[in-house]
């Protein structure tokens, strides 16, 4: 196994280095977690994982300063179909665009939209920040093994995905009203929580990314 | 639905805890990532650090203490104290810190916060706060609707005649993710959250507020989220000495109304990762 987590500046990326180092090492079977600039590092990869945090429009255009790096992304995971995870806005960015601050053209790998967060209490906070509980149904997905409907994740963001597909949804969370939380599709998912902030469900969420063969 | 959160927090001087938990389960109760382990495995919603390292050799060391702790503590992590550049903030964040608050530096120069947000995005910049009662003794000026809050500096011992609600609407303004609101009145009293200023700040700001200064027991607690509408409640003293263990205190706030993260979700016993 050999996980790479593509660094294009967009955060930081030690906790999640250390959160996959954990369920890898946890795993008991051999393997590498590589924070990589590199797209050569994508070919060599057996999982890819591309975080992200801030603006959607900042993410895309940083990804796309990485010489040779969407290229090599669109290749391996759509090309050769690699287990794929986003985080946060790295999720965010498979859909089809971003409506934050104009439009921005995401990956299109799943259809829908990123916009602002509009929950119908206008008194909550924004952003969305802390802990809330999935809803999902049992056995929906393997990355979802061993995790109960109510697990808590962190969260903080300002804007929501929302799939064209309801079938792309495999988990949301209640902030007056859904909110989009982990999303599926093929070879892809993605959480708009950060599993690597997210103490044991986190960590086992990511086992059970590693774990699970599209 | 979104829980409210218990935010310990530890201050630390040149990379030992000043005043930690003293239970007999650490090896060594000056070790901030020892306490910060304790506290994650008690179910702390997020972990706190203030720098309170005066001597400039010292400084360098919180560095260290956040990257051994972003190691194992899989939960956001907050340093506050001396954050004063960019390059501060960078720093911090590489070394494994999910939120850096501003507390001075922002009062001295505002646009700093707005930079800080532009550069590393709103949901790290944390502005914290330190507010005092206008007028004597805690008592207000007698105008208007209620008492006037004003910020301080310092640690408190330098007023700025900023008002501290619209300073939160400011900054919330530029950029901040989060208000972190300390009474200074309150801090160290062991008297309970400053309820009245607490509630202005989070009824004038749309970003989440955490509430700090005057924790003395656990019902201090529940007023901070239930009466003075915090997002968050942070508290130092009634963790330490074991007087209120984290999950404890939990459980009393969702016994008493307050929506909060209880229970892990997790069943270990189909493989995954093992518990800590």
């Amino acid at each position: 196994m050999r996980v790479a987590i593509i660094d294009y500046e967009s955060g930081n990326l030690r906790s999640a280095a250390k959160a996959f180092e954990r369920a890898v090492a946890d795993g008991g079977r051999p393997g590498a977690v590589e924070v990589t600039r590199d797209p050569a590092a994508l070919a060599a990869a057996t999982h890819i994982v591309l975080p992200g945090v801030g603006a959607f429009a900042d993410c895309k255009s940083g990804l796309a300063a990485v010489d040779g790096m969407a290229d090599a992304l669109t290749e391996q995971v759509r090309g050769r179909g690699k287990p794929f995870l986003g985080i946060c806005v790295g999720m965010q960015l498979m859909a089809s665009w971003g409506r934050e601050h104009g439009d921005t053209e995401g990956f299109g790998w799943i259809p829908g939209d990123v916009a602002a967060l509009d929950p119908a209490d206008k008194a909550l906070k924004i952003p969305h920040m802390g802990w809330n509980a999935l809803e999902f149904e049992p056995g929906i997905h393997p990355v979802m093994d061993g995790i109960s409907p109510g697990a808590h994740t962190y969260f903080v963001h300002s804007y929501g995905f929302a799939p064209e597909a309801e079938s792309d949804v495999l988990a949301r969370v209640d902030y007056a009203g859904p909110v989009t939380a982990i999303v599926g599709r093929e070879n892809l998912v993605g959480t708009q929580f950060h599993p690597e902030k997210s103490q044991r469900v986190g960590l086992r969420f990511i086992a059970n990314f590693l774990r699970w063969s599209p | 639905m979104l829980k409210n959160r218990i935010i310990p927090c530890l201050d630390v001087d040149k990379g030992r805890v000043v005043k930690g938990v003293n239970f007999v389960d650490l090896v060594d109760a000056g070790d901030p990532v020892e306490q910060a382990r304790l506290y994650d495995s008690e179910g702390a919603d997020e972990l706190c650090f203030l720098d309170i390292t005066a001597s400039h050799e010292g400084r360098d060391t919180i560095f260290d203490v956040v990257a051994r702790t972003a190691e194992e503590c899989f939960m956001p992590l907050t340093v506050g104290g001396g954050v004063r550049t960019l390059d501060d903030i960078r720093k911090l964040l590489l070394a494994g810190a999910d939120k850096v608050a501003i507390n001075t530096a922002a009062v001295r120069n505002p646009e700093f916060v707005r930079e800080a947000a532009l550069k590393f995005g709103s949901q790290c910049i944390v502005v914290a706060i330190d507010a005092k009662r206008a007028g004597r003794a805690g008592q207000g000026d007698g105008q208007g609707e209620g008492p006037r809050f004003e910020v301080f500096t310092h640690g408190g011992r330098r007023e700025t005649g900023i008002d501290a609600v619209n300073w939160a609407k400011r900054m919330a303004e530029y950029g901040a993710g989060e208000i972190l609101l300390t009474s200074m009145d309150r801090d160290g009293t062991k008297a309970g959250f400053d309820i009245q200023l607490t509630r202005a700040v989070a009824d004038a700001v749309s970003i989440p507020v955490i509430a700090s200064g005057g924790v003395g027991g656990l019902d201090h607690l529940v007023e901070g989220v239930r009466d003075g509408r915090a997002s968050a409640v942070l508290a130092a003293s009634i963790f330490h000495f074991g007087a209120h263990r984290v999950s404890e205190a939990k459980a009393y706030m969702n016994e008493n109304g307050i929506p909060m993260r209880i229970g892990g979700g997790v069943d270990d016993s189909t493989g995954g990762t093992d518990e800590r």
